[in-house]
């Protein structure tokens, strides 16, 4: 089952002085749940932001679906706006402080994009938007303003306006973090409905290691730009190899339990 | 000379028609300018910028008596000098300069506002594959009005208090009217008072307008405490 759908190829990415990612090599196969997990700065936001063409790199490849997502198909001449628009197309995102838009209603929310960028019918869009709805269990606050939900609603609701624009690959980036430990259960009780059921690919950062351990089909840990060990979340988590892994799992399990 | 301040009031009140479509004619397209020019200095275009830059620069610059002369007196000339016909009617000349300048200060809190949206909405609306355009006619704009209502609303009070400047090219205007009753009477007194009064009302009416306006632009937002 080797069909990368995202594939780093010593991917560089800078800010300044500093390295974020140091010549990168990591791959998510068609359909694969992946948590990348690691110490705050360690990169692992920068790998979905520049998925999402949200960051740009100083160096290496990035494939998407097979094709380069910053060059153009020969692999070396920097990507159009319109290659770049074709290959976000592909991909979905859901953001730490939801980024919803404010000014609109949850049903707007989610199909602003479908009518205005596919060019979706409005009534298909608000057939599609409802269904979500349903799915994420927040059909009755459809017609309410996003400062009108809880913050784990309005995560939801992230969630159903990034699956409407139909992505196969869906990236979250700790889409808990910004949340009040009681509401953070609403929102991984959706991401793990979604993994369990639709053959998306997921590509997830997160802090919350027993989820990752539940929905992950493999674990990364990052760790200073690069993947410091992965594997199957029983092995990362039970018998990590690595001395750092052990060391930061360590740090991040311990301290939460009573 | 014996005359009762309410016979001042017809002229005033003529006078006082004329001001309220000043107000209003150049607050709508000052309020065009200043979304062109704002939005314009925000451009990715390099001479879009330049020509907003230099337009906001300009009309901040100089005084709004000498754009008014310049516009009424001036380019008249400078059009006949090089084979132009550009005499404008008072009325147009006052709305043109009250206009440019109340654009010029509107398009910095335009700019303003558009700025001060978060950049997570950006992002938000990048990864829903929005173009540019989209984003800013449906993400940023309709979040940056609100913000800017506030300055807006100071901005056309201004632009009232400065349409007393066109009663010197002979515009008809609250200000021309007391003044011509002034002269005939001597009253100043009675006349100038009544003239602060009736820019104060105005000015009262049009900011309860704006704020009118600025709370149902900004329905969406959560209520303040």
């Amino acid at each position: 089952m080797s069909d990368p759908i995202i594939r780093f190829d010593n991917v560089v990415k800078r800010f300044g002085d500093h390295t974020v990612l140091d010549r990168l090599n990591f791959t998510v196969n068609r359909g694969e749940k992946v948590t990348i997990i690691g110490p705050s700065g360690s990169g692992k936001s920068t790998v979905l932001r520049i998925l999402m063409t949200l960051e740009g790199i100083e160096g290496g490849v990035v494939h998407v679906g097979g094709e380069p997502l910053w060059h153009e198909a020969d692999g070396v001449t920097p990507a159009s706006e319109a290659h770049l628009r074709r290959k976000r197309a592909e991909m979905g995102m859901v953001f730490q402080q939801f980024n919803l838009f404010p000014h609109m209603t949850v049903l707007r929310n989610i199909t602003e994009a479908p009518v205005r960028v596919l060019g979706l019918p409005k009534a298909e869009a608000k057939a599609r938007a409802e269904e979500l709805l349903e799915l994420v269990g927040l059909t009755e606050h459809m017609a309410k303003f996003p400062h009108q939900l809880s913050g784990g609603q309005q995560q939801r609701v992230a969630i159903a306006r990034a699956l409407a624009m139909r992505p196969s690959i869906l990236l979250f980036d700790e889409p808990t973090s910004a949340l009040d430990p009681e509401l953070v259960g609403e929102v991984l009780g959706v991401i793990r409905r979604l993994a369990e059921e639709h053959d998306l690919t997921m590509l997830l950062v997160t802090h919350e290691m027993r989820f990752a351990r539940e929905v992950s089909d493999r674990v990364v840990f990052f760790d200073q730009g690069r993947i410091r060990e992965e594997g199957a979340p029983e092995e990362i988590f039970t018998d990590p190899s690595e001395e750092r892994t052990r060391e930061f799992l360590k740090t991040t399990l311990e301290p939460s339990s009573p | 000379m014996d005359v009762h301040w309410t016979e001042y009031l017809p002229p005033l009140l003529e006078g006082a028609w004329v001001t309220i479509r000043l107000t209003v004619f150049s607050t709508l397209l000052g309020a065009i300018l200043a979304f062109a020019a704002g939005v314009g200095r925000l451009s990715r275009n390099a001479a879009l910028r330049a020509v907003s830059v230099a337009y906001i620069e300009v009309f901040r610059g100089t005084s709004l008596l000498v754009q008014l002369f310049w516009l009424y007196f001036a380019l008249p000339l400078a059009g006949q000098a090089v084979g132009l016909d550009l005499r404008i009617p008072p009325v147009i000349a006052g709305i043109l300069a009250l206009s440019l300048n109340i654009g010029a200060y509107g398009a910095e809190v335009v700019r303003g506002a558009i700025q001060s949206v978060h950049t997570g909405q950006h992002e938000a609306a990048l990864a829903l594959n929005f173009t540019p355009r989209q984003t800013l006619a449906r993400v940023t704009i309709p979040q940056a009005i609100p913000e800017m209502m506030p300055s807006f609303g100071n901005l056309a009070v201004q632009n009232l208090k400065d349409t007393a400047l066109v009663s010197l090219i002979s515009l008809g205007d609250m200000t021309f009217r007391a003044e011509q009753i002034r002269n005939f009477t001597q009253d100043s007194v009675t006349v100038y008072s009544m003239l602060l009064a009736m820019y104060f009302g105005m000015a009262l009416v049009l900011t309860a307008m704006m704020r009118g306006i600025e709370h149902s632009v900004g329905r969406w937002r959560p209520v303040r405490s």
